[in-house]
C-alpha cells in the first residue's frame, strides 16, 4: 500500500475543495442551522455532489457507481469535514452503500444500487439503542411471520433517520441480547406503518433521529444477507464507516488547526503576534506531529477497505482511537487559542468544535476503539 | 516492482546463506562491532558475518561503489534492511561514521576526503565521534567556542566537546569549531575533521546515570589540523552541521524500531509480569497505558513507512521533521511502561535476585531519558517544526 496519493486521487481533492469552497462553505452549514432546515441538509447540494460522482463513489462501474475505491471517498470525505458539508454521503453513499455492497443479494443490488448511485435513494443504518455504541447490545426484535418479519423496538442516534428514503435496521431474532449472534439486517421503508421518527437536533446541527418499531412488517426481499448472520456484515460495515468518519475527521481538524495557526500569526499582544510565544507554538508543534501520525494511520486504514480487509478491524479501530482524540485536542485548542473570540458564536470555530464531539460518538468512541485495539492485540 | 521482487528472492537467499545463525540472535551491547584501530570483533561469527556484508557491498547499500558501497537505489536498501530483520539479522557495523558523518561527506566532502575516509568507514577501518555540544553550548548549539585559528598551512584548535560517544575508543572526530567571532554566530562555524591521535587532544569519561559511560568530554589543547580536513567552505559549516542533524534524527527516530535489540518487548512484559482474566489485563491502568504505547508505534511506524514513500515518489510533507521528536518520547514512554509492568523486579540495579533482562531494562530506562536531550532536545524539535513547517514568527534571538 502506497500511502501517497496518486495523481487520480489529488485531482479528485483539487476538485472536491474548489466544489465545497463555491457550494457549501461553512456559511452554508450556519443558515441550514439558523433556519432550522427541517432536511438538515441541501437538497440541491446533494444533487451535484451525485452529479460528481460522489454519492456513487466506492460503487463498481456495474451500478453506475465511480469505482474509486475508498481512497477516493476518504478524500471527498476529509474535504467536506473541512467545511462541515451536511450531506447523506456518510449515512448513504459510505455505510448503506457498503451494506448493501456487502451483504445484499443480486437482485438487492441491481434494484437499489443505481439509485444509490444516481443519489436518488438515500439510506441510514438504525443501529444504536443506548447513549454508547454498543453495536451488538441490540433489543429490537425481528419475529418471523409468514415469509416476513415483524418489528419491534427502538434506535436512536440514527443519522439521517429522519431524511433517509430507507433504513437498514439492526434486529435481533435470538433470545441473548448482548451477543453478535442472531443479529438480523433489514431494509425498511422509512414510510411503512408503525414506523414513527422523531429528529433530534445535535450539538452539530446535523441530522440525527430516533426510530420506534411497533408491529413493523416488512417481506422476505427486505432481508439484507442471512437471517441470524447480520453481524458478518455489520462488523465489517461498521469498519467502513469508522474509516470513511476518520476522514471527515481529519478534514475537520485540519480546518480547525490551520484556521488556528493564521491566527497565531495575525492577533497581536504585548505588541508581537501571539504565535511567537513559545507556549502556543510548542502546543502547535504538538498537534502538528499528531497530525502526520494521523495522516499515515488514515491513509493505511482506507487503503485496508480495499486491499487488504483482513488487517480492517485493527486499523479501523486505531484510526478511529487516533481521529477521535487529535480532533478533540484540536478543536479544543482552536477555541483555547483563539481566546474569547473562540467562544462566541459569530466566529465559524465553535462549529468544528461541536461537529468533532458528535463524530467522536459515532461508530465508537476513543474508549471502545482502544478497548477492540487491545483485545485484537490479545490482552 | 517485479524487479523488486526478484531482488528481494536475491537477497533472501544470499542472507539465508551467508549470515551464521549466531548472528541472527538478539543483540547485547558488548556483542555489537564498532570497528576502528582500537576495535576487536566480539566473536569469529561477528568477523565473518561482517567481512561478508562488506564484500557483497551491504554495510552501506546506497552508497556508491566507487567508495566501497552497493551503488542501490533506496527501495532496494531498504529490501535489505527489512530482509535482514526478518531473519533478525544483526547489524554487521555499527558507527557514527557510517549513520551520520559518511551521509553528510558524500553531500558535502571533496573527492579526497571522500575517498579516503567513506571505504575506511565501511570497512570498519575507522571509528567516529561527533564534536558538536560543548560545555557552554547545549540546545544553543550555534554559540559554541571551539575555536580554530587559521595559522596559514594549518588550524590551531582550542576549546573541549562533551557527549563525545566513545570518544576515548574513535579515531576520528568531526568537530564544529568557531573561526570567525566577529559575525553572526551561525556564519563563523566551520566544520572540521581531526585525527584522535594528534597531540594535545585527551578525553574524559562522564558517568551517567545509568551507571554507564559511554559519553565524554574531550579537550584540545593547541591541536593542529591540516588544511585539507575542513569539509565545505570556511565559517560555512553550519550548513554541513544541518544536513548531519537530520541524518542523526532520523537514525535516533528509528532507533525503537530497528535492529534487534536484546530488550523486552512491552506486550512480552505484560505476559510475563501481570495478571490476565479471561484473556485480558486486569490492571484496567497498565491496560490502558500499554494500547496507548502500542496504538502509537504502530501510527509511528506506518508513518516511517509513508516518509519512505513520499520521499521515492518526490512529494514533500512535514512528516520527517517530527520522526525524532515522536520517536524517542516513545522509547521513553515504553521505559516508563515496562517499569510499571514489572513492578519491583523492574527496579534491581544489579546482582542477584533479578534477571539479566530485568537488569538491563532499568538501565535502558535511565539511558531512555537521554534520547530526548541528545540530537536536538525535543523543545528544540517542537522549536523546529514551528519555525519550518507552521512558520510562525520568531521572537528575537539573543
Amino acid at each position: 500500500m502506497p500511502l501517497v496519493l496518486n495523481e487520480e486521487q489529488r485531482l479528485l481533492r483539487d476538485t472536491a475543495r474548489e466544489f465545497l469552497a463555491g457550494n457549501a462553505p461553512v456559511a452554508a452549514m450556519r443558515k441550514l442551522r439558523d433556519e432550522r432546515d427541517a432536511l438538515g441538509y441541501d437538497a440541491l447540494l446533494w444533487r451535484k455532489m451525485a452529479e460528481l460522482g460522489w454519492a456513487s463513489i466506492i460503487l463498481p462501474e456495474a451500478y453506475g457507481g465511480l469505482d474509486f475505491g475508498f481512497l477516493g471517498l476518504g478524500v471527498v470525505m476529509e474535504e467536506c469535514g473541512r467545511t462541515l458539508a451536511a450531506s447523506p454521503l456518510f449515512a448513504s453513499a459510505a455505510v448503506g452503500a457498503s451494506a448493501l455492497l456487502l451483504g445484499g443479494n443480486s437482485e438487492q443490488k441491481a434494484a437499489l444500487l443505481p439509485q444509490i448511485a444516481a443519489g436518488e435513494l438515500t439510506l441510514a443504518l438504525a443501529l444504536e439503542e443506548t447513549h454508547h455504541h454498543r453495536p451488538t447490545h441490540i433489543s429490537t426484535t425481528a419475529v418471523p411471520e409468514g415469509e416476513g418479519f415483524v418489528l419491534n423496538g427502538s434506535k436512536t442516534f440514527v443519522l439521517d433517520g429522519h431524511s433517509a428514503d430507507k433504513l437498514i435496521v439492526v434486529a435481533r431474532s435470538s433470545e441473548d441480547d448482548r451477543n453478535a449472534q442472531g443479529l438480523t439486517l433489514l431494509l425498511v421503508d422509512r414510510q411503512t406503518p408503525g414506523l414513527s421518527c422523531q429528529r433530534t437536533v445535535m450539538a452539530d446541527s446535523r441530522n440525527a433521529a430516533n426510530l420506534r418499531f411497533d408491529n413493523v412488517r416488512v417481506g422476505a426481499d427486505c432481508l439484507v444477507g442471512e437471517a441470524g448472520q447480520g453481524w458478518a456484515i455489520l462488523e465489517p460495515v461498521l469498519d467502513r464507516g469508522r474509516v470513511a468518519l476518520a476522514a471527515e475527521m481529519m478534514g475537520c481538524a485540519l480546518e480547525a488547526f490551520e484556521r488556528t495557526v493564521a491566527y497565531l500569526k495575525q492577533r497581536e499582544q504585548f505588541g508581537v503576534p501571539i504565535g511567537s510565544f513559545q507556549a502556543l507554538q510548542h502546543r502547535a508543534a504538538q498537534m502538528q506531529a499528531d497530525i502526520e501520525l494521523c495522516r499515515s494511520v488514515l491513509l493505511q486504514a482506507l487503503s485496508a477497505v480495499d486491499e487488504t480487509p483482513e488487517q480492517l478491524p485493527m486499523l479501523a479501530s486505531l484510526a478511529k482511537a487516533k481521529l477521535n482524540e487529535l480532533v478533540k485536542r484540536v478543536t479544543n485548542e482552536a477555541v483555547q487559542m483563539h481566546g474569547g473570540i473562540g467562544v462566541t458564536d459569530e466566529m465559524d470555530i465553535g462549529f468544528f468544535l461541536k461537529r468533532a464531539r458528535v463524530t467522536m460518538q459515532v461508530f465508537g468512541d476513543t474508549g471502545f476503539h482502544k478497548d477492540r485495539y487491545a483485545t485484537l492485540c490479545g490482552y | 516492482m517485479q524487479d523488486l521482487d526478484e531482488f528481494r528472492q536475491e537477497v533472501r537467499q544470499w542472507l539465508e546463506a551467508n549470515c551464521p545463525p549466531s548472528q541472527r540472535q538478539p543483540i547485547t551491547p558488548p556483542e555489537q562491532y564498532w570497528g576502528g584501530r582500537r576495535g576487536s570483533f566480539p566473536s569469529e561469527d561477528a568477523r565473518i558475518w561482517f567481512e561478508r556484508m562488506r564484500d557483497r557491498g551491504w554495510i552501506a547499500p546506497d552508497w556508491p561503489t566507487r567508495y566501497g558501497g552497493g551503488g542501490l537505489s533506496d527501495r532496494e536498501s531498504r529490501v535489505i534492511k527489512q530482509e535482514m530483520q526478518r531473519i533478525r539479522a544483526r547489524t554487521p557495523l555499527y558507527g557514527i561514521g557510517l549513520w551520520m558523518l559518511g551521509p553528510a561527506l558524500l553531500e558535502y566532502g571533496n573527492e579526497a576526503q571522500k575517498q579516503r575516509h567513506i571505504r575506511a568507514i565501511i570497512n570498519g577501518e575507522s571509528r567516529w565521534a561527533q564534536g558538536y555540544s560543548e560545555p557552554g553550548a547545549g540546545s544553543d548549539l550555534a554559540s559554541l567556542q571551539c575555536r580554530a585559528q587559521d595559522m596559514g598551512d594549518h588550524f590551531l584548535v582550542n576549546g573541549s566537546k562533551i557527549w563525545t560517544t566513545a570518544a576515548d575508543k574513535c579515531d576520528w572526530i568531526f568537530c564544529l569549531v568557531r573561526t570567525n567571532t566577529e559575525v553572526k554566530k551561525q556564519e563563523g562555524i566551520s566544520f572540521l575533521l581531526i585525527d584522535m591521535d594528534d597531540p594535545g587532544i585527551s578525553t574524559t569519561p562522564i558517568a551517567l546515570i545509568s551507571g554507564e559511560s559511554e559519553f565524554c568530554q574531550t579537550f584540545f589543547d593547541n591541536v593542529k589540523v591540516p588544511k585539507e580536513n575542513l569539509v565545505g567552505e570556511l565559517n560555512k559549516g553550519w550548513s554541513v552541521a544541518k544536513a548531519l542533524l537530520v541524518h542523526e534524527r532520523k537514525l535516533m527516530a528509528e532507533m525503537g524500531s530497528d535492529s534487534p535489540r536484546k530488550v523486552v518487548a512491552p506486550n512480552e512484559a505484560a505476559r510475563k509480569y501481570l495478571e490476565f482474566d479471561n484473556g485480558r489485563i486486569t490492571d484496567a491502568q497498565l491496560r490502558s497505558d500499554l494500547v496507548d504505547y502500542n496504538m502509537q508505534m504502530h501510527a509511528i511506524a506506518l508513518t516511517h513507512f509513508r516518509t519512505f514513500e513520499e520521499k521515492a515518489s518526490g512529494v514533500r510533507s512535514a512528516a520527517p521533521l517530527a520522526m525524532k521528536y515522536l520517536g524517542t518520547e516513545a522509547e521513553k514512554t515504553k521505559s516508563e511502561l515496562l517499569l510499571a509492568i514489572m513492578g519491583s523486579r523492574g527496579l534491581g540495579w544489579e546482582g542477584e535476585g533479578f534477571t539479566t533482562e530485568e537488569l538491563d531494562t532499568l538501565r535502558l530506562w535511565a539511558m531512555s531519558k537521554a534520547m530526548t536531550i541528545a540530537g536536538g532536545s525535543s523543545e528544540i524539535q517542537l522549536n523546529v517544526i514551528a519555525k519550518s513547517v507552521l512558520e510562525l514568527p520568531q521572537q528575537a534571538e539573543k
